[in-house]
C-alpha cells in the first residue's frame, strides 16, 4: 500500500494535463475569437473551479489580446473566481429576504464551523469555500444555502453543523 | 434647396459639418466645455459625465457620445446642468487624494483646473479611505492610483493608438482601479514606456520618474564633471512651462539656464543624430544595394524598440543595428570626452534631457553598460529640468540666450528634425541623395515625408535607385505596417517609426498642454530650428568629420560599430510565467514548450499538446523512473524563451530545439530517454 500517495501524485498529474488540454480544446472550439471571450473564461473555469493567473496568460497569447484586458474582464463579474476555490462551494443567500431571516448568523456559524473569516473564503485543506451571493430566488425558504448543487432552506446552526458534518464524513471523516 | 443642417447651442444657430458629436459643435461655437474622457483621436468613451448639457427633447446627455441632428436646441448653462456638472465634479474630487502641493502635475492638473473654473471650494463626499500602492519600479513611470480619477484616457491611449494594452480597469464599481494584470508593475509588463499615457492623464496619477534629485547630486559632487546632452524637441516645449507659447524656440535660454544650474559642459544630442543618419544611412545604401535586410526599421525610438521585440522578434534583423542618438552620444562621450575635458572617466557623469519616458529605460538596458559604467547616466524628462530650473528661481524667459559647448554641441539642422515624425527620414534622404546621385543637394526640404497622417508613403528616385519610403507614427501603425510586412505586401526600403504621434515632439516626457494647437506648433518649431542653422546636411557637420577621422575612422567600420551599433533580442512579455501541467516534483527529464506569442503562432500549442499525449499515453512519466514515481517526465508550458524569431522553441532538459516540431521534440526526447535509461543499467 505503500504507493498510495504516489498514485495520488500521479493522477493528480493527469488530472492537470487533461485539464490543460480541455483548455486547448476550448479556444479551438471557439475558434480563437476574442468576442467569444467570456464564454472561454467561463468554460476554463469550469475546469479548474477558479481561472489561475498562468492559464489566463494562455488565453492572452491564445486569443491575441492584452493580459491586463482579460485581466480586466475577470475582475469584472464575480462569477468569475481568480483564487483556487474549494472542492464544495456553499453559498449562502443575503438578500433582503434571507437577511432578515438570520442568514448573517448561519454565515457566523459557517465562519466558526470552518475556521473562516470575512478575508479567508477556504479552508486550508481545500475542501470547502464560504461565499455570500445576492438572492437565489428562494425566498420562501430563506435563510438558502447552496452547496455546490445542492439547496438547503431554512437553515439553522443545528442544520448547517449536520450539512457540513456529513459532507466532511462522506469524504473520509474529519482531518 | 438648401440641405445644411443646423443645431442652436445657447442661442447660436451653427451649420453641421463632420462633426461627430454634439462636444465639437459646442466647441465649435467657443465654448470651453468641460471634460475628462473626451479626445478627440481616441474612442467616445462617456465616463467623466462632465460634458454634460440640456438637449431638447432629450434631457440632460453627455455632449460628447450624443450626434448631432439638424434642429437640435442644446443649452449649456441650465441651472440644472450647471448642478449637475458640479456635483459629478465633486464625486471625482471624492475619489482623488487631493495632494496637490506634493503632486508632480500641480502646475497643469486639469482637475484643479476644472474645480477653479466650475467655483468648487470644498469637496461635501467623506473620502474614500483606501489608499493604494504607488507602483515606482519602472525606470520610466510613475503610477499613483490614489489620484485617478477614473477617465479611461490611459486605457484607451495604450490599447487604441499603441495597441499594447498594458492597462485597463480592474474590478468594479467603487473597487474600481486601472493598472497591469495580477496588480503587477508597469516594470513587468509589456509597457513599452512610450509615456502617452502620462501625456493623457489629466491629473498626476501617471507621471514621468523623475531623476532630478540624482542629477543634483552629481552637479553637487565637487569631484564630478557632469555633462549634458538636451534633444532636439525638448528646446521647443520647454518654454512652455515657463509661459511661452508652445513651439518657441528657447535653445539659447535653456542653454543659458542649464549653465546656471551648474552643468559643465553642454551638449547638443542633435550632434549625435548627424553621426546616427551617417551611420543608418549608410547601413541602408549598403542594404539596398545588396537587397538585404529590406525594408530597412529606424531604431531611434526606444519604445518602438521595445515593441517589436515583444511582438515581432522575425523583424528584429530589419531594424537599423545604429543606436538611438542618445545611446552614440553616451558611449562616444565617455570615450572622447575624458581626454578632452581632462578628467578621469570614472569622473564623468553623462545626463541627457529628453523628450520622452522610454528613453530613461533605454538608458538602464544591459547592452549599453561598458565595464559596469552606464554610458549615459541620469535621464531627465523635460519636465524635470524645467522643475530644476524653477527650483533655482531662474527667470527663464529674461535669460540671455547662449550657445552650446564644443565640439558635441555643433549640429546641422538634420540632426534638430529628430524630433519630428518624417525627420528621421528627411535628415537620411538629405545624405542619401548625395551619395546615391553624386550630386550636391541644394534644395534640402523634403516636404513628402512630413505631414500628419499616420502612415505617409514617398515614391523616390535618387540617380538609379528607386526608393520606397514609409513614415509610421504611434505604434498601432507601426503595428498595421509589420503585418503586411509578414504577409510578404510590402515593397518598402526604409521604415520610420516613432511611437509618439508627431514624433518625440509629442513625448511622454515634455511638458503636459492644453493647448488645442500644441502639437503643430512644437513641429513647426523644429522645423524653423532647421531653417535657422547654417548647415542642413549631417555629412557637412565639421565636428562629426572630425570624430570620423580621430576616433570612429570608417563610416559603418570597426570602432564605429563597437561605439554606435548594438543588437536586438527577442523579449517576454510578462516575466517568469509557467504552466505547470503535471507539476512532477523533481523530473528527470524535463520537456518545456514555449507558448509564448510568436511560438503559439507557430502551432507551438499543438506540438504541447501532442507532447502530452504522448507522454501520457506511453506512460513515459513512470517508465523513466525505475526506481519509483518521483523520476518521471515533466511537461510544461512556459512563456518565451527569448529567442522567439527561431520558435516553435522546446526545451528538453538542457536541449533546445529550434524551429521544433512533434517529430523533432519526441525524438529527442526519446534519445533523452535512452541515455537516461542507459545511466540507470549502470
Amino acid at each position: 500500500m505503500e504507493n498510495t500517495l504516489l498514485d495520488e501524485v500521479f493522477i493528480e498529474a493527469n488530472v492537470k494535463t487533461r485539464q490543460f488540454e480541455k483548455v486547448i480544446e476550448i479556444v479551438e472550439k471557439y475558434k480563437f475569437q476574442k468576442s467569444r471571450l467570456i464564454t472561454i473564461l467561463q468554460e476554463v473555469q469550469e475546469e479548474y473551479r477558479y481561472l489561475p493567473q498562468e492559464v489566463l496568460t494562455f488565453l492572452a497569447t491564445a486569443l491575441d489580446m492584452p493580459v491586463a484586458e482579460i485581466y480586466g474582464v475577470a475582475t469584472f463579474y464575480a462569477h468569475f473566481s481568480l483564487e483556487a476555490k474549494g472542492k464544495y462551494v456553499i453559498k449562502v443567500c443575503n438578500g433582503t429576504a434571507c437577511h432578515v431571516k438570520g442568514s448573517m448568523k448561519l454565515v457566523n456559524a459557517l465562519f466558526k464551523k470552518l475556521k473562516l473569516n470575512e478575508n479567508k473564503h477556504t479552508t486550508d485543506d481545500m475542501m470547502f469555500t464560504l461565499e455570500t451571493v445576492s438572492c437565489l430566488g428562494a425566498c420562501g425558504l430563506a435563510p438558502v444555502m447552496v452547496v455546490n448543487e445542492s439547496i438547503y432552506g431554512q437553515v439553522g446552526d443545528k442544520k448547517v453543523n449536520e450539512i457540513i458534518d456529513s459532507i466532511i464524513e462522506a469524504e473520509g471523516g474529519a482531518k | 434647396m438648401d440641405n445644411q443642417k443646423y443645431i442652436t447651442i445657447d442661442g447660436i444657430k451653427l451649420p453641421i459639418e463632420n462633426e461627430r458629436n454634439v462636444l465639437e459643435l459646442v466647441r465649435k461655437a467657443d465654448i470651453e466645455m468641460p471634460t475628462f474622457c473626451y479626445h478627440s483621436e481616441l474612442s467616445v468613451y462617456g465616463a467623466c459625465r462632465l460634458c454634460v448639457a440640456d438637449i431638447e427633447g432629450m434631457g440632460i446627455q453627455t455632449t460628447c457620445s450624443t450626434p448631432p441632428r439638424d434642429g437640435m436646441i442644446v443649452s449649456t448653462n441650465t441651472a440644472e446642468v450647471r448642478q449637475i456638472r458640479k456635483v459629478n465634479l465633486e464625486l471625482l474630487l471624492a475619489n482623488h487624494d487631493i495632494s496637490c502641493p506634493t503632486c508632480a502635475r500641480s502646475n497643469n492638473c486639469k482637475l484643479q483646473d476644472l474645480t477653479r473654473r466650475l467655483g468648487i471650494t470644498k469637496s461635501r463626499f467623506k473620502k474614500t479611505d483606501k489608499v493604494h500602492p504607488v507602483d515606482r519600479k519602472s525606470r520610466s513611470i510613475i503610477h499613483d492610483p490614489n489620484k485617478c480619477v477614473l477617465c479611461g484616457d490611459c486605457v484607451r491611449v495604450c490599447k487604441e493608438i499603441q495597441t499594447v494594452g498594458a492597462i485597463d480597469f480592474v474590478q468594479r464599481g467603487s473597487n474600481t482601479t486601472v493598472g497591469p494584470a495580477y496588480g503587477k508593475s508597469l516594470a513587468d509588463v509589456e509597457c513599452v514606456y512610450c509615456g502617452q499615457c502620462v501625456r493623457a492623464c489629466p491629473v498626476g496619477a501617471l507621471t514621468p520618474r523623475p531623476e532630478t534629485e540624482e542629477v543634483w547630486k552629481a552637479i553637487h559632487d565637487k569631484t564630478k564633471t557632469v555633462v549634458v546632452q538636451v534633444a532636439p524637441a525638448v528646446r521647443v516645449a520647454i518654454g512652455e512651462e515657463f509661459g511661452l507659447e508652445p513651439g518657441t524656440v528657447s535653445t539659447g535660454q535653456m542653454v543659458a539656464a542649464m549653465k546656471r544650474i551648474g552643468f559643465d559642459q553642454i551638449y547638443d544630442t542633435s550632434f549625435a543624430a548627424d553621426l546616427t543618419v551617417i551611420e543608418e544611412a549608410t547601413e541602408f545604401i549598403t542594404r539596398k544595394l545588396k537587397g538585404e535586410k529590406l525594408p530597412q526599421f529606424t531604431s531611434c525610438c526606444p519604445a518602438w524598440v521595445k515593441f517589436t521585440e515583444q511582438y515581432y522578434p522575425e523583424l528584429l534583423g530589419n531594424l537599423s543595428t545604429c543606436k538611438s542618438p542618445q545611446q552614440m552620444f553616451g558611449s562616444l562621450a565617455k570615450e572622447i570626452l575624458p581626454a578632452i575635458l581632462k578628467i578621469r572617466k570614472e569622473d564623468l557623469v553623462v545626463v541627457s534631457v529628453m523628450p520622452c519616458t522610454a528613453k530613461k529605460f533605454e538608458a538602464k538596458r544591459d547592452e549599453f553598460y561598458k565595464d559596469e559604467m552606464a554610458d549615459v547616466d541620469h535621464v531627465l524628462s523635460t519636465e524635470g529640468l524645467s522643475k530644476m530650473i524653477a527650483e533655482m528661481g531662474i527667470q527663464f524667459a529674461k535669460l540671455a540666450p547662449e550657445s552650446f559647448d564644443l565640439p558635441l554641441g555643433f549640429k546641422t539642422g538634420a540632426g534638430v528634425l529628430f524630433g519630428n515624425s518624417g525627420g528621421v527620414s528627411e535628415a537620411v534622404l538629405r545624405f542619401a541623395y548625395e551619395k546615391l546621385t553624386g550630386e550636391t543637394l541644394s534644395k534640402v526640404d523634403f516636404k513628402m515625408v512630413r505631414g500628419k497622417e499616420g502612415i505617409r508613403i514617398a515614391d523616390l528616385e535618387l540617380g538609379k535607385v528607386k526608393l520606397k519610403l514609409a513614415v509610421v507614427h504611434s505604434l498601432a501603425n507601426a503595428r498595421q505596417i509589420c503585418e503586411e510586412i509578414k504577409i510578404g505586401n510590402s515593397e518598402y526600403d526604409l521604415i520610420e517609426v516613432m511611437a509618439c504621434p508627431g514624433g518625440c515632439v509629442n513625448g511622454g516626457a515634455q511638458p503636459v498642454s492644453f493647448d488645442p494647437d500644441y502639437l503643430e506648433k512644437r513641429t513647426k518649431g523644429i522645423y524653423s530650428c532647421d531653417k535657422q542653422l547654417q548647415l542642413h546636411k549631417s555629412q557637412e557637420n565639421p565636428y562629426v568629420k572630425e570624430v570620423y577621422q580621430q576616433v570612429l575612422g570608417e563610416v559603418g567600420g570597426h570602432k564605429a560599430h563597437e561605439l554606435l551599433h548594438t543588437h536586438f533580442t527577442g523579449r517576454q512579455r510578462i516575466k517568469n510565467q509557467t504552466i505547470n501541467i503535471r507539476n512532477t516534483q523533481h523530473p528527470k527529464i524535463e520537456v518545456c514548450v514555449c507558448v509564448g506569442t510568436n511560438c503559439y503562432n507557430k502551432g507551438a500549442h499543438k506540438i504541447l499538446k501532442k507532447m502530452m499525449k504522448y507522454v501520457s499515453e506511453n506512460k513515459l512519466e513512470d517508465r523513466v523512473g525505475f526506481e519509483g514515481h518521483e523520476d518521471m517526465v515533466d511537461v510544461k508550458a512556459t512563456f518565451c524563451f527569448e529567442c522567439c524569431e527561431r520558435g516553435p522553441v522546446v526545451r528538453i532538459n538542457n536541449k533546445i530545439i529550434e524551429h521544433a516540431d512533434y517529430a523533432k521534440a519526441k525524438e529527442v526526447l526519446d534519445q533523452e530517454i535512452f541515455v537516461y535509461g542507459e545511466l540507470m543499467e549502470k
